[in-house]
């Protein structure tokens, strides 16, 4: 098709564009809304009166004298010490897709390679495993991890959510991997390498693409996490996603919602420039199951 | 590769998913067939000049001493599965002895806390499912049609619905449709009813979940799709077009022919993502009047100073059921495509 056809404007092409254009504002507009709240006092950002004061932040500038104000950070950041579940999320974080990686690439490298039936029922385990709701496994482990004690430890939350990502690593390494044509390393085989030295010689060097887009993943769900940080971790090593929900209850009753509200965008600007930065990365993860099959 | 290379290979990623997926399934079994012990009771004798009487009181050593020595409690068996908090057995035969009509009957089952989840959870499926593959197929034709150099910046504005964490994007529009919030003022202003609030009925926080779903859901739809037209072969639509085929006829009878598959694919992930619901609940504060199975697990663990592992177990035990019967397809659609793929 010519592109001077695509861009003929027809009805059709009309009501597509406006489609479009209304699912633009829905996505992107509670973020730009919330953002831009988040810099003035409660008063505006929850104006009963008159929507636009959050616009002009009429109260703030009556309230602080400009019209924006980081009282709502400072608050959030340094009086209710939201950068420790900042800090202990970072490291939960780190940890999580590192080892998620390093254990996911190995696997997902042998069930591309074996050829062999049990390396597909392995997948359809990890598929089955996959589908369960985390905090149905919370349930489970609560109970040993209070025997044991190892509730509330950084290093549990951390085992775990690797466990959890597992399922959803080996599968998108695995697709990947057989990509990655077998005579490479089977190649280096004939020549006299070990299979984990042609994996370390070969393989490595070029599966990096593959391993970035997974550890986006991997971060992504370490990092939106709910059910498993806000059960299994003890106060003082809590996260950032179960702060803000602690946030909710205990400022709302202080009044200080704005700290909840620039509580929520610290949360998610980070997640802003990950899309930003690897939005093609993204989208080739997101469509590899369903697109290749 | 051989069988020992594989092993070797497999081997940290199987122990993690084992120990922390299996056998944690088989615990939630254990857990949901125990219960706590009870309180241990002692019958004393005290004795005033008027004669004597027989006291029973609470050992309250000896029952934390029996509790902290096995926390896992004593065998009842199915038990908590058949109570009222559950499955309700009971409840359920005796709403349908004694209710007249199917309506007064549902009316009592959905009362009662599970059923009242699975209503809300599948209700919450049924809707925000096709409307998250309409809307993205939709969307995804509208923006495949646009010019190719705001293409990149409008797949990035709708990848943030889907990126965002689900209880910060939920809590981002609570604020929004709360009543002091720019989307809950203004429908006030629109009903001219001062204390319309979302929140207040069961009916506007189910639309309001749905809402949610949807808009959460509904770029991964989209990606899907855009990504599957990009593969529509260009000469089938020109031949199509020569045909004269309107642009319409060309979709529904080219492009969306072309898209079956991802829609099947879509719509097995999506019953099963949807299925799960539980983050808007606590985002949206929505308890109150919609409930999901995950919830009920999760307030189960919250319970303050115990957890109700017995029910928490047999709600998630529940929960498996449900979610393998939704996975069953899925199943059979990767082994179909496996043995095509050997084949």
């Amino acid at each position: 098709m010519t592109p001077k056809a695509k861009l003929r404007i027809t009805p059709l092409f009309v009501i597509s564009a406006m489609l479009v254009a209304l699912w633009l504002f829905l996505a992107s507009f509670p973020f730009l809304w919330t953002l831009w709240g988040s810099f003035k006092v409660q008063a505006d950002f929850f104006s009963k009166a008159d929507w636009r004061n959050a616009l002009s932040g009429v109260n703030t500038i009556a309230q602080t004298g400009s019209a924006y104000t980081g009282t709502g950070y400072f608050g959030a950041w340094i009086q209710e010490e939201f950068w420790k579940p900042v800090t202990n999320s970072s490291i939960v974080i780190f940890f999580t897709v590192i080892i998620s990686l390093t254990i996911g690439t190995l696997g997902g490298y042998a069930l591309a390679r074996s050829g062999r039936r049990y390396a597909f029922w392995i997948l359809m385990a990890a598929l089955v495993f996959r589908a369960m709701p985390h905090i149905t496994l919370v349930s489970g482990y609560l109970l040993p991890f209070f025997e044991w004690n190892i509730w509330g430890l950084m290093p549990t939350t951390i085992i775990v959510l690797v466990a959890i990502n597992q399922p959803f690593t080996l599968w998108m390494l695995h697709s990947f991997f057989l990509n990655i044509p077998k005579d490479m390393d089977e190649s280096a085989m004939v020549d006299g390498c070990t299979r984990f030295q042609a994996f370390w010689h070969v393989i490595i060097p070029v599966m990096w693409p593959g391993v970035i887009t997974t550890g986006l993943f991997s971060f992504l769900l370490a990092y939106n996490d709910f059910a498993v940080t806000s059960m299994l971790l003890s106060q003082e090593n809590e996260t950032m996603i179960p702060a803000i929900a602690g946030f909710l209850g205990t400022v709302q009753v202080e009044g200080n919602v704005m700290f909840a509200v620039a509580a929520v965008v610290s949360a998610t600007v980070p997640l802003l420039f990950l899309v930003m930065f690897f939005q093609k990365q993204i989208v080739s993860g997101l469509t590899t199951g369903a697109v290749k099959g | 590769m051989p069988n020992r290379t594989f092993f070797w290979f497999i081997l940290p990623a199987m122990t993690a998913m084992i120990l922390l997926i299996a056998l944690p399934i088989v615990s939630v079994l254990i857990q949901s067939v125990h219960i706590q012990h009870e309180q241990v009771l002692v019958t004393s004798e005290s004795c005033d000049p008027f004669g004597c009487t027989q006291v029973t009181s609470i050992d309250t050593e000896a029952t934390a001493k029996l509790r902290a020595e096995k926390p896992l409690g004593r065998f009842i068996g199915l038990d908590t599965y058949t109570d009222r908090a559950h499955l309700a057995i009971d409840e359920v035969s005796k709403a349908w002895s004694s209710s007249d009509s199917m309506g007064a009957f549902l009316k009592r089952v959905l009362n009662l806390p599970l059923y009242k989840a699975l209503a809300f959870t599948i209700t919450y499926t049924v809707f925000v499912t096709p409307l998250v593959i309409l809307l993205g197929l939709a969307v995804a034709v509208g923006v495949n049609n646009l010019p190719k150099i705001i293409k990149g910046p409008t797949v990035f504005i709708s990848l943030l619905p889907m990126i965002i964490t689900p209880l910060v994007g939920s809590i981002i529009l609570f604020w929004m449709v709360d009543g002091d919030g720019i989307i809950g003022a203004m429908l006030q202003r629109i009903f001219e009813d001062n204390s319309l609030s979302l929140k207040a009925s069961p009916r506007l926080t189910w639309i309001m979940l749905i809402v949610y779903g949807v808009w959460h859901h509904l770029p991964f739809s989209f990606i899907v799709f855009y990504a599957g037209l990009q593969t529509v072969s260009e000469d089938t639509m020109e031949a199509a077009m020569i045909d004269g085929a309107s642009s319409w006829q060309r979709m529904i009878h080219v492009v969306v022919p072309h898209l079956m598959p991802l829609v099947i694919f879509l719509l097995l992930i999506q019953l099963m993502d949807n299925f799960r619901v539980f983050e808007p609940i606590i985002g949206f504060s929505a308890e109150a009047h919609a409930t999901s199975l995950s919830w009920i697990i999760f307030n189960a663990l919250r319970e303050s100073g115990s957890p109700l592992f017995s029910s928490a177990g047999a709600t998630s035990m529940i929960t498996i059921v449900g979610v393998v019967i939704l996975l069953v397809p899925l199943l059979v659609h990767t082994y179909r495509g496996y043995n095509k793929k050997t084949n």
